[in-house]
């Protein structure tokens, strides 16, 4: 069963500096995830105030916007997708990430299986 | 063997239930499946004890239908079929099948599926009622007050977590346990509060929830002999539950620890209940619901309120607070020390926890605060309190308690002799964490 760890960070700059798990700590948990064979897809995201919004109307019209900006506490960050039993083997998985810590979260989230 | 009763065959099938339920979600891993067939061998039991009498291993019989049904529908459903195949083999391998025609208990994963973190509160207490304790989801729905569409609802989205999210079916590690027996403990004992002292509705207590909470504990006790707060719980749920019949007056009104004839107590429920504390308390450090069995256990070995170990009982409080700190608690503990002390000595406490958010809308905190400044004689003080604590009280019967201290502090001739009438707040089970 495949699992995604949406990591998001603690919303406040200063929340993030204070708390930020160490690169050593990033490095250790992913060898840990990859060689656990539970290993399905990973990607850090770059800051938010690089992203941009697509809308499209009622019109068909396409409307672009800066941002979203950090108006919630807590920012997606990152992600990882795993493949693992059950919930609670993805619930200590995400207990292990360095992103749970800190006043970051993990959700974890089961990714639908369409049976065809 | 002769016909049976539907009553028979009713009190046999409470006691197999939960038993078949586990079992069958441990063979086909699916509580729908589970559910369904075992509602469908308990009507195949109720058309046949009755003509042909219970037979001599019912839970096995139980079984057996239940899962010659499951077969059936899973031979009509691919999808299942598949996942069958699969589970059969995980299952058998699992769990080599026991001699004997008796069921193994299984009900302990169950127990921890239903109380899982990962599903919402209210629908872990939802879920326990009705796959451990075997109450159909109108009676769930009838106990907690909400309609029978919104428990129905609550369960469906439970089930669906369950299914969709996989949250397994199994009992966690020895090193896991610490971390998640306190969450089926809690689930267990939110059941036996809403029945002890409603939340609201026109009924103080609702005692069948209150005896639903203790058969569990029972099963759970059964099941973990070994865990001291388990056995702590059973015997702070026994103690309380033992002074149900003094708790009310005819009328429904609430009567006070101080006021009840302590004739009418549980004698039976007692000796019960005090065995266990020692089982709690003993082979390690204690926990908070062992402490609170022993508070209970004081007030239900002392005579009378003037009698009452209050020294001990502050101590007890103060060793809860360490373990588990809640406002609530030290509420508890500030009555405790009025009792001890003197009405001001509680009172200063009292006030010192006129800030906490949690005791916002909580009535058994303004109308402690009323008693005590009755006591002192503040009688606009003593009124002003029991006011605020008619305002948030959830239940009539609580309401009519409030109002009549509030009637009788505008009649000069009834204000208490000093030392008479004293007021104690009845030990009101509160959710610690």
């Amino acid at each position: 069963m495949k699992y995604m760890l949406l990591i998001n960070s603690a919303g406040t700059e200063e929340a993030e500096q204070a708390c930020e798990a160490s690169a050593e700590d990033w490095m250790a948990y992913d060898k840990a995830v990859r060689e656990a064979g539970i290993y399905v897809d990973a990607h850090s995201l770059a800051d938010l105030t690089t992203a941009t919004t697509v809308r499209v109307n009622a019109g068909g019209e396409r409307v672009v916007t800066d941002g979203p900006f950090a108006e919630t506490r807590e920012v997606l960050g990152g992600y990882y997708v795993i493949d693992v039993p059950d919930l609670d083997v993805a619930l200590d998985w995400a207990a292990r990430c360095p992103g749970a810590t800190g006043g970051g979260s993990v959700v974890v989230r089961p990714i639908a299986e369409f049976e065809v | 063997m002769t016909g049976a009763s539907a009553e028979d065959v009713a009190a046999v099938f409470r006691e197999e239930r939960g038993r078949l339920l586990a079992a069958l979600v441990r063979r086909f891993g699916d509580l729908d499946l589970a559910e369904e067939v075992t509602s469908e061998a308990v009507e195949a039991a109720l058309v046949r004890w009755p003509a042909d009498g219970v037979p001599p291993k019912p839970g096995a019989w139980l079984m057996t239908t239940a899962r010659r049904r499951a077969v059936d529908r899973l031979r009509r459903d691919k999808a299942y079929a598949a996942r069958l195949a699969l589970l059969q083999v995980e299952a058998d391998r699992a769990a080599p099948a026991a001699g004997g025609g008796e069921l193994p208990d299984e009900r302990l994963q169950l127990f921890f599926t239903c109380a899982h973190p990962a599903l919402n509160a209210d629908d872990r207490v939802a879920l326990t009622l009705r796959c451990l304790a075997g109450l159909a989801t109108p009676q769930v729905a009838r106990a907690f007050l909400v309609p029978e569409a919104t428990m129905a609802k609550r369960i469906v989205r439970a089930k669906k977590k369950i299914r969709e999210a996989r949250v397994p079916f199994r009992a966690p590690d020895p090193e896991e346990l610490p971390a998640r027996l306190p969450g089926v403990l809690q689930v267990i004992y939110s059941i036996f509060t809403e029945g002890y002292a409603a939340s609201a509705g026109p009924d103080l207590q609702r005692p069948g929830l209150a005896e639903e909470a203790i058969r569990l504990a029972r099963i759970l006790r059964r099941l973990l002999p070994a865990e001291r707060e388990v056995a702590g719980l059973l015997g702070l749920m026994l103690l309380i539950h033992a002074r149900r019949d003094a708790r009310t007056g005819p009328d429904g009104t609430p009567i006070l620890l101080d006021e009840q004839d302590r004739s009418r107590w549980d004698r039976t429920m007692i000796e019960e209940g005090l065995r266990l504390v020692p089982v709690a308390l003993t082979g390690g450090p204690p926990g908070p619901y062992g402490v609170q069995a022993a508070i209970a256990a004081l007030h239900d070995e002392a005579a009378d309120v003037a009698t009452t170990d209050w020294p001990q009982i502050v101590a007890l409080y103060d060793v809860l607070l360490a373990l588990a700190p809640s406002p609530i608690v030290e509420l508890n503990r500030a009555v405790a020390v009025a009792l001890r002390d003197g009405p001001e000595a509680g009172l200063a406490l009292l006030d010192a926890l006129a800030g906490e958010p949690r005791l916002r809308g909580y009535a058994p905190y303004p109308a402690a605060r009323g008693d005590l400044l009755r006591r002192l004689g503040r009688l606009p003080g003593a009124a002003a309190a029991y006011r605020e604590a008619l305002a948030w009280a959830g239940t009539e019967p609580e309401r009519a308690h409030l109002r009549r201290r509030l009637a009788d502090l505008t009649c000069p001739f009834t204000v208490p002799a000093p030392g008479a009438g004293e007021n104690t707040l009845d030990q009101k089970p509160a959710d610690l964490i």
